[in-house]
C-alpha cells in the first residue's frame, strides 16, 4: 500500500466515521468516540503526507472506476499537495483533540458530529483529486460540510443569515471553479489534471481562467470584495471547526489557486500578477482594518483570517512574476514565503480560535466588553493566547515574524523585475504589507488585552475557570509547534524545498548547511535570521529582567498616594475598551474606508440625561456591490414572477417560442 | 441508395409533411381524427419502407406499432371519447387557418434550413429525412399552439410524436428497444390525457382549456 492508497483509505473511514457518527450522536460518549477517531486518523494522514514531504516520494497516481464515464476518479499525491495534506491534517488532528473536550459543552451534538469527519474527509479529497470532476465534487462537499457546521447552532440570531450569504457565495465560487476547468480542459474535454498539463491554452483562455480561478478560489479564502460571507460564517460554527474553516479550509483554497495558475494554466504572464497582488494587498489592509473595528472576539480572528490571505496572496502573486520574469530563485523565495505562512497562519489561528472557545465556554460571551481580567482566572488559556497573539503579530522568535519576513525579503527583491509596471508596483504593496503588519500588531494588542488584562467587566468573566484538559492540550501543542516553526525556521523551508521546486521550478538555498541554524534566504551577505539567537536572548533578558524586579523591587516597602487623582474606587468602566483603544485608528483611516460617524449626545449643564455616543461605521463592500447586486436580483425576479401564472396556452407557447429562436440561431449561425 | 428507394422514402417522408399541414386546417374534430389516422397510416408505410430498404426486421416491429397504436387504436378511443362526451363541433382556431398555414411553411423552411445546416455530412436521405421529421415536429407544437380544445392538444402532441417516429427510423442504428419504449410512453400519455379529459369535463362540462385558466392559484 502506497502513501496515497493510505490517505485514500483514511479518507474512506472517516466517510464512515460520519455515517456512523449519525446513528451513534444521542448516545452518550459520541463525541468522544468521533473526535477520537477523527483524531487517530488525522494522525494517521498527518504522518502519511509528512512521509511523503520529507522523503521527497515521486507522484503516485491512482484511478478508481468512479465518477465520469472514460475519466474515472484520478487521485495524485504530489509535493504540493503533501505539503497541504499536513497542513489540514495538522488542523484537523488539533481540532479534533480540542472538539473532545469543547463538543462535550455542545447543546445539539447530533448536528455538529456527523457533518465534522465529512468536512475533514473533503478537504483531503480536495488535495490529493487528479481530475476537475473529482476535484469539483470534492471540493463541494467540503463547502456543503461546512455549511452545516455553520448551521449548527441556526436557533441564533444572524446565522441563518450568515449560512445563507455563505451558501450563495459558495456557490459562486463554485461555479467560477466549474468555468475555469471548463476552459482549462478545451473543447475535447479533457478534464484529467494529467491532460490539462499536457495542453498549452492560448494566452486569453488562459488569462480567463486565472481571472475565474481567483474569482473561484478566493471566494473561499476570503479574497476581498468576495470575502464578505467570512466574518459572518466563521464564528457561528462552533469554536473548534471556526479554526477548521478559518486555519485550515482557506489553505485548501489557497492549494487550488496554485495548483491552477502554477501547474495546469500554462506558461505564466507577468500581467497576471498585478491583479494579484493589488487585491492581495487591499484584502490585507481592508481585513485588518475590519479587525480593529470588531468588538466580537471571534469576528476579529475572521477578520484577521482575510487579513493573512491577502499576505498569501500578496506572496503567490509575487511568485508568479518573478516566474514569469525568469527569475527563478525570487520566486522560489515568494512561494515559500507563501507556504510558510499558510503553515504558520493554520497553527496561529486555530490556536486563537481554540482560545476564544475557551473563553466563551467559560464566560458565555464573545463580545470583549463583556470580558477583562481573564490571564488572572485562565492562566493556562491566557498564556497560550498570547503566544499565539505574538505569533500573529510577527514578532520575533515566533513563527509568524519569519514567513513576513521572507515575504517582505522576496518584495525587496522587486527592482530586479523588467518591466516597469512591477518596479513601481511592488514598493506600493511592500507598504500595505509593513502597514498590515504594523496594524495587525495593534489589533492583537487590543485581542489579547482587553479580554485577558485589567479587571472583569462582567459577572461571567470574573467568575471564569481555565478549561478541560483536552483543550488546554490541544493549545498547548500549537503553541509549540508556533514556538518550533520560529525557532527552526530553517527545517521547514528545507522541507518545503520540493514544493518550490515542483511549483516555481527553483528552490531556496538549502538552510541546513548555514552554521548556528541561521536562515540567508538570498545569500548570507544579504540578510540572516537566527530564530534560536534570538529566542535564547529574550528568555535570557526576559529571566535576567523578571529575577532583578523579583530580587529588588517586589520586597521594597511602598507607599501609595493619600489622593488618587479623584478615584479611590475606580469601576472597571474607566479602563479601556475594545472601541477606545481602536479610536485612533478608526479616526485615521474610519472616514473613507468606513465612512465612520461618530456623533457626541451632550446634555447641557443641569440636565439629567444621560450623554449619548454613537458611532456608525459603514462597509463599503456591502454598500458598494452587494446591497444593489440584490436589489437587481430582486426587482428581476419579481418581473419574472409574472411566468409563475400563465395559461396553458401560454406556457406551451413559450417552449414553442423558444424552440424557433434557438432554432434561429442555429440557421443564422455564421 | 437506388434511385427508387430514395424517391419513396422521400414521397412518403413529404406526404407525412403534407397530412401535417391538413392538420392544421380542419375545423372538426372527427375530421381532425381521420386526417391524424390517415398521418399514422403514411408514418407506418414509410417506416415499412425504411425496414425495407436498410434491411431491418425490427423496424417492421416498429411499423406495426406505429399502425395499430395510431391508426386504430388512438383515433377510435379518441372518437368513442368525443362522442360520449359531446363535443363533435366546430374546433375553434385561436389563430385563423390562413396565419397558421403561413406559420407552417416558415416552419418548414426553417427545419430544412437548419438541418441542411446541421448535417451536411450525413447521406442525402438521413438529412432530408430529418428536415422532414423535425417539420412534423414543428407543426405538432404548433397544432398545440393554436388549438384551445384540449382534444385536438391531444392530436397535436401525437402529430409531433409521429415526427420523432419518422426521424428515429431514417437514422440507421436505433435500437428497437427505443422506439419501443416510445410507442408505450405515448400510449401512457395518452390513456392518462384521456383520463384527464373525462375529469376536465365532469368537473368543468367544458374541454376548452380556456376555462382552466380561471383556476390558477394566487394570480398576481
Amino acid at each position: 500500500m502506497n502513501l496515497l492508497q493510505a490517505l485514500l483509505a483514511c479518507d474512506a473511514v472517516l466517510l464512515a466515521l460520519s455515517v456512523v457518527a449519525v446513528s451513534a450522536a444521542r448516545r452518550g460518549g459520541a463525541g468522544t468516540f468521533v473526535y477520537g477517531v477523527a483524531l487517530a486518523l488525522s494522525v494517521a494522514q498527518l504522518a502519511a503526507a509528512a512521509a511523503a514531504l520529507i522523503g521527497r516520494a515521486a507522484p503516485v497516481g491512482l484511478t478508481l472506476p468512479i465518477g465520469l464515464p472514460w475519466v474515472g476518479a484520478n487521485f495524485r499525491l504530489d509535493a504540493l499537495a503533501a505539503f497541504f495534506a499536513v497542513v489540514v491534517n495538522l488542523g484537523g488532528a488539533a481540532a479534533s483533540l480540542y472538539g473532545i473536550g469543547y463538543g462535550r459543552h455542545e447543546r445539539e451534538p447530533g448536528r455538529a458530529l456527523p457533518f465534522f469527519p465529512a468536512f475533514l474527509a473533503g478537504m483531503n479529497l480536495v488535495l490529493i483529486a487528479d481530475d476537475a470532476y473529482t476535484f469539483l465534487v470534492s471540493w463541494e462537499f467540503m463547502s456543503l460540510a461546512s455549511w452545516a457546521l455553520v448551521m449548527v447552532h441556526h436557533r441564533e440570531a444572524g446565522n441563518r443569515r450568515a449560512g445563507f450569504i455563505y451558501i450563495v457565495m459558495a456557490s459562486f465560487g463554485t461555479l467560477s471553479l466549474l468555468l475555469a476547468f471548463g476552459l482549462l480542459a478545451g473543447p475535447s474535454g479533457g478534464y484529467a489534471f494529467d491532460a490539462m498539463r499536457a495542453a498549452t491554452p492560448s494566452a486569453s483562455v488562459a488569462g480567463l481562467a486565472l481571472a475565474l480561478a481567483l474569482a473561484g478560489a478566493g471566494s473561499k479564502a476570503g479574497l476581498a470584495p468576495l470575502h464578505v460571507w467570512l466574518p459572518l460564517a466563521h464564528p457561528a460554527a462552533p469554536s473548534h471547526v471556526s479554526a477548521l474553516m478559518s486555519g485550515v479550509m482557506t489553505k485548501v483554497a489557497v492549494y487550488a489557486f496554485i495548483r491552477i495558475v502554477f501547474d495546469l494554466d500554462g506558461p505564466p504572464d507577468w500581467r497576471w500578477s498585478a491583479p494579484i497582488l493589488a487585491l492581495g494587498a487591499a484584502t490585507a489592509l481592508l481585513g485588518v482594518l475590519h479587525a480593529l473595528m470588531q468588538t466580537d472576539i471571534k469576528r476579529v480572528l475572521a477578520y484577521s483570517t482575510i487579513e493573512n490571505i491577502g499576505l498569501i496572496f500578496v506572496a503567490i502573486g509575487l511568485a508568479l512574476a518573478f516566474k514569469a520574469s525568469g527569475l527563478a530563485g525570487a520566486a522560489a523565495l515568494a512561494m515559500t514565503a507563501a507556504l510558510f505562512h499558510s503553515l504558520n497562519h493554520a497553527l496561529f489561528k486555530s490556536l486563537l480560535f481554540f482560545g476564544a472557545g475557551a473563553v466563551q465556554t467559560a464566560t458565555g460571551e464573545r463580545r470583549m466588553g463583556r470580558l477583562g481580567g481573564l490571564l488572572n482566572r485562565m492562566p493556562a488559556t491566557g498564556f497560550f493566547m498570547l503566544v499565539g497573539c505574538a505569533a500573529i503579530s510577527a514578532l520575533p522568535p515566533l513563527n509568524g515574524f519569519v514567513s513576513e519576513w521572507l515575504m517582505l525579503q522576496a518584495i525587496l527583491l522587486g527592482p530586479q523585475f523588467p518591466q516597469w509596471t512591477l518596479k513601481l508596483l511592488t514598493p506600493a504593496v511592500g507598504a500595505a504589507v509593513a502597514l498590515t503588519a504594523a496594524l495587525a500588531a495593534a489589533c492583537f494588542v487590543r485581542a489579547f488585552g482587553i479580554p485577558f488584562l485589567g479587571r472583569p467587566r462582567s459577572d461571567e468573566a470574573a467568575k471564569a475557570h481555565d478549561v478541560d484538559r483536552f483543550s488546554l492540550a490541544a493549545m498547548a501543542a500549537l503553541a509549540l509547534l508556533c514556538l518550533a516553526a520560529g525557532v527552526f525556521p530553517g527545517v521547514v523551508i528545507d522541507t518545503l524545498k520540493p514544493v518550490a521546486l515542483a511549483v516555481t521550478g527553483a528552490a531556496m538555498p538549502l538552510q541546513a548547511k548555514i552554521p548556528w541554524l541561521s536562515i540567508a534566504p538570498i545569500a548570507e551577505s544579504r540578510s540572516s535570521y537566527n530564530g534560536l539567537l534570538v529566542f535564547l536572548f529574550i528568555a535570557a533578558s526576559g529571566a535576567m529582567a523578571a529575577s532583578a524586579i523579583h530580587r529588588f523591587a517586589s520586597d521594597a516597602l511602598r507607599r501609595a498616594p493619600a489622593w488618587d487623582c479623584g478615584f479611590p474606587d475606580s469601576s472597571p468602566a474607566t479602563q479601556y475598551t475594545a472601541e477606545s483603544f481602536s479610536q485612533p485608528i478608526r479616526r485615521v483611516f474610519g472616514g473613507f474606508v468606513f465612512r465612520g460617524r461618530e456623533r457626541l449626545d451632550m446634555p447641557a449643564p443641569g440636565e439629567t440625561r444621560p450623554a449619548v455616543y454613537d458611532l456608525t461605521l459603514r462597509d463599503p463592500v456591502w454598500d458598494g456591490l452587494y446591497t444593489p447586486l440584490g436589489e437587481l436580483v430582486g426587482t428581476i425576479a419579481t418581473r419574472l414572477n409574472r411566468l409563475q401564472f400563465l395559461t396553458i396556452r401560454q406556457y406551451l407557447s413559450v417552449v414553442f417560442a423558444a424552440l424557433v429562436a434557438l432554432l434561429l440561431v442555429l440557421a443564422a449561425w455564421p | 441508395m437506388t434511385g427508387l428507394a430514395f424517391d419513396v422514402s422521400h414521397l412518403l417522408a413529404g406526404a407525412l409533411v403534407l397530412v401535417s399541414f391538413m392538420l392544421l386546417y380542419q375545423t372538426r374534430l372527427f375530421a381532425l381524427l381521420n386526417v391524424f389516422a390517415l398521418q399514422a397510416v403514411v408514418l407506418a408505410l414509410s417506416v415499412a419502407w425504411q425496414a425495407y430498404v436498410q434491411d431491418a426486421i425490427h423496424l417492421y416491429v416498429t411499423a406495426a406499432i406505429a399502425f395499430a397504436f395510431k391508426a386504430v387504436i388512438i383515433p377510435v378511443a379518441l372518437h368513442r371519447i368525443i362522442s360520449r362526451l359531446g363535443i363533435h363541433r366546430d374546433v375553434e382556431n385561436v389563430v385563423g387557418i390562413g396565419p397558421t398555414m403561413l406559420a407552417g411553411l416558415a416552419l418548414v423552411a426553417l427545419s430544412i434550413v437548419v438541418m441542411l445546416r446541421v448535417v451536411n455530412e450525413a447521406d442525402a436521405l438521413a438529412r432530408e429525412d430529418l428536415a422532414f421529421a423535425l417539420s412534423v415536429v414543428l407543426l405538432g407544437m404548433l397544432m398545440m399552439v393554436v388549438r384551445r380544445n384540449a382534444v385536438s392538444m391531444v392530436i397535436g402532441f401525437m402529430s409531433l410524436e409521429n415526427g420523432l417516429i419518422l426521424a428515429a427510423a431514417g437514422a440507421k442504428g436505433m435500437p428497437l428497444v427505443v422506439e419501443i419504449s416510445v410507442a408505450f410512453s405515448v400510449l401512457v400519455a395518452f390513456t392518462v390525457i384521456g383520463v384527464f379529459l373525462f375529469r376536465i369535463s365532469e368537473r368543468f362540462e367544458t374541454v376548452d382549456a380556456r376555462a382552466l385558466d380561471q383556476f390558477q392559484g394566487d394570480r398576481l
